[in-house]
């Protein structure tokens, strides 16, 4: 429905070219249900991560996680700038002193899974960077103790990838005697 | 899915989970954990590392996975010099059974039965978690029910207090007041008994459920719940006088695992770890969700970050939280106790014996599940270890394409080496008994 008291001004946006998209510290942002998403090259991690805790107060990290993106079918809700790859780690802060949490999405290509560790920004992401790398295979480099932690050490792939099947015990079942037959 | 490719797979070229010696950890190693954590220069921490005994001074002794004052199967790798422990390791994964994968394989509508299994001492929580964050996926979190929502807060509080319970259950045994194992385990046993009225298990309940709550509240659960709050406080002046004014007792936690708000911080500690340091944190109150604004609580906080501040602050979060049920009762509005949403609701029952439509609708439901809008969330809830969060990644299919689950336990665990360090042994099992870690939660 259109006001019909809309002025120029209103309307004009529409006509302009595409707005340079909002930047954080060099990190595109986007927003995701109420929550503020930063999208940042992998390279540029630690110094984000260390630049929002010390200059905007995000002094704790929440969450690092990995998501696999080899199935995935819907568009993937990243914007033009951010070319997608196969993984993603995410990480989650908080600023408890502006009631807030913001999300950071690395792009970590397939063919080299590496991303630099955040260790020595937050030494609280040291567990959550071996869960990681136990379940993703994603290196995280500079951790000074990158070893499997939920996984036994001999284990073979990364279970939560796409591509690593989910484990079953087989069943042996035997087909039924049949009396009838001979 | 088919079978591995082994050479899409990474191979594993990592070492040994367990605690290296002294020599092989490396001077520089040594020095970035300790520095790291404790947020020390390099000239504070190098002086530590001199200072450190020779390796022919110390022993590594493993504590765990089958110790009694582990939680469950936590094992431990210490370095011990005498009886002074120098380095701890804690090691995890003897309960990993791959929950986050299995969620994969779930739908939104049995996702609960599957996280209700991880933190199995407040299974309220993990249910709640997920269903708010599937809610905000189908963006339907602003049109839950007033009553779902009471509900949620009700049996979720009163979940906290049978967890709290537990521990002060186990926290009474591992350092020597086994009296109170049995107190304890008898009062928590009696709110399970409430939670069992309620939702028909004692455990792992599956109650909780994206769109509201699997069942409205039972004739005569108000006189059960009323029944259990009114005899918890009780209990409690009892434990004030069996270990609070104790002198063993308070000998055995105070001063004892000390950590400071920057070190609780910097290692991502959350819950009541964070509060016995001073911070006043509480997502409840802080970042609210359900309808916390509008019940009057406080925020327990600690002063010196010891265990002893730990133990308070699980007692009084206890009367805390029988304050907010109370509240509850008082407020508890009438209406749906889950939405009336034809996409995640099921038809209720009379409707499915007199129209075909709702008995096709109900066995879809149940069978293929509701498909979630493509996106990814994040929601968090104080759970009684502290932040319990959830994050989907959905794919517009009615599996979650990634369902992770932020424990508590597990990021709290990493405190231990922190907070044993330069104590005893025998205070070691005082600080894993006051971060209360529940294995299931740590290994997922």
């Amino acid at each position: 429905m259109v006001d019909a008291a809309a002025t120029p001004e209103e309307t004009a946006p529409e006509e302009a070219p595409a707005p340079e998209p909002e930047r954080l510290h060099g990190a595109l942002v986007t927003t995701s249900g109420d929550q503020m998403v930063l999208h940042a090259d992998r390279a540029d991690l630690p110094t984000l991560v260390r630049t929002l805790r010390d200059e905007d107060g995000y002094l704790m990290c929440l969450d690092v996680c990995g998501v696999d993106y080899l199935t995935y079918e819907a568009p993937r809700n990243l914007p033009a700038e951010v070319a997608p790859e196969r993984f993603e780690v995410v990480v989650t802060l908080i600023s408890h002193a502006a009631r807030r949490r913001v999300r950071i999405r690395v792009q970590v290509p397939e063919s080299d899974p590496t991303c630099p560790t955040l260790f020595d920004v937050h030494p609280g992401s040291e567990a959550m960077e071996r869960e990681v790398f136990d379940m993703f295979g994603i290196v995280f480099e500079g951790h000074p103790d990158l070893t499997r932690i939920l996984m036994p050490e001999d284990w073979e792939g990364h279970p939560l990838r796409k591509d690593h099947a989910v484990g079953r015990i087989p069943v042996q079942f035997k087909a039924p005697q049949d009396a009838r037959q001979p | 899915m088919t079978a591995v490719d082994p050479d899409a797979v990474a191979l594993t070229s990592e070492g040994a989970q367990e605690m290296g010696p002294r020599s092989s950890a490396g001077a520089e190693e040594l020095l970035r954990e300790l520095g790291a954590t404790l947020r020390m220069s390099e000239a504070e921490a190098e002086a530590l590392v001199e200072e450190a005994p020779a390796e022919d001074q110390t022993m590594i002794i493993n504590m765990g996975p089958q110790h009694p004052s582990t939680h469950g199967v936590l094992r431990l790798m210490l370095e011990l010099e005498g009886e002074t422990v120098l380095r701890t390791k804690p090691i995890v994964g003897y309960l990993h059974t791959g929950m986050e994968k299995t969620g994969e394989e779930l739908t939104y509508l049995q996702g609960p039965t599957n996280v209700t299994r991880m933190d199995y001492a407040s299974p309220l929580f993990n249910e709640l978690a997920f269903s708010l964050t599937t809610e905000k996926l189908l963006g339907i979190d602003g049109d839950i029910p007033e009553r779902a929502q009471w509900i949620r807060m009700l049996m979720t509080e009163l979940n906290r207090i049978t967890s709290h319970l537990l521990f002060l259950a186990t926290n009474g045994m591992d350092v020597g007041a086994v009296s109170m194992m049995l107190y304890g385990w008898r009062d928590r046993e009696e709110g399970l008994r409430v939670l069992e009225s309620i939702t028909g298990l004692r455990m792992n309940h599956n109650y909780i459920r994206p769109g509201g709550v699997a069942a409205d509240l039972p004739d005569g659960w108000r006189d059960k719940v009323l029944a259990f709050i009114d005899a918890v406080p009780e209990s409690l002046d009892e434990y004030d006088v069996l270990l609070t004014g104790q002198p063993i007792y308070r000998e055995r936690l105070q001063g004892v695992g000390v950590i400071t708000p920057q070190e609780a911080i910097a290692l991502g500690a959350t819950g009541p770890i964070l509060r016995s340091a001073g911070v006043a944190w509480d997502l409840r109150r802080d970042l609210p969700y359900l309808r916390y604004e509008d019940v009057e609580f406080d925020v327990v906080v600690g002063t010196y970050g010891d265990c002893f501040d730990r133990y308070a602050i699980r007692l009084n979060e206890i009367r805390e939280s029988i304050r907010i049920v109370r509240q509850v009762l008082e407020q508890l509005p009438k209406g749906d106790y889950r939405i009336q949403d034809k996409k995640v609701t099921p038809p209720p029952r009379a409707r499915i014996d007199e129209s075909m439509e709702a008995l096709i609708h109900h066995f879809k439901i149940f069978t293929e599940g509701f498909k979630v809008p493509e996106g990814e969330a994040y929601c968090a809830v104080e759970s009684p270890r502290g932040e319990l969060g959830c994050y989907i990644v959905s794919d517009g299919s009615a599996k979650p394409y990634r369902m992770h689950i932020r424990g508590p336990s597990f990021v709290n665990l990493q405190t231990l080496p922190h907070m044993m360090r330069g104590g005893l042994i025998a205070d070691a099992v005082a600080v894993i008994s006051s971060v209360d870690p529940i294995m299931g939660e740590v290994d997922r």
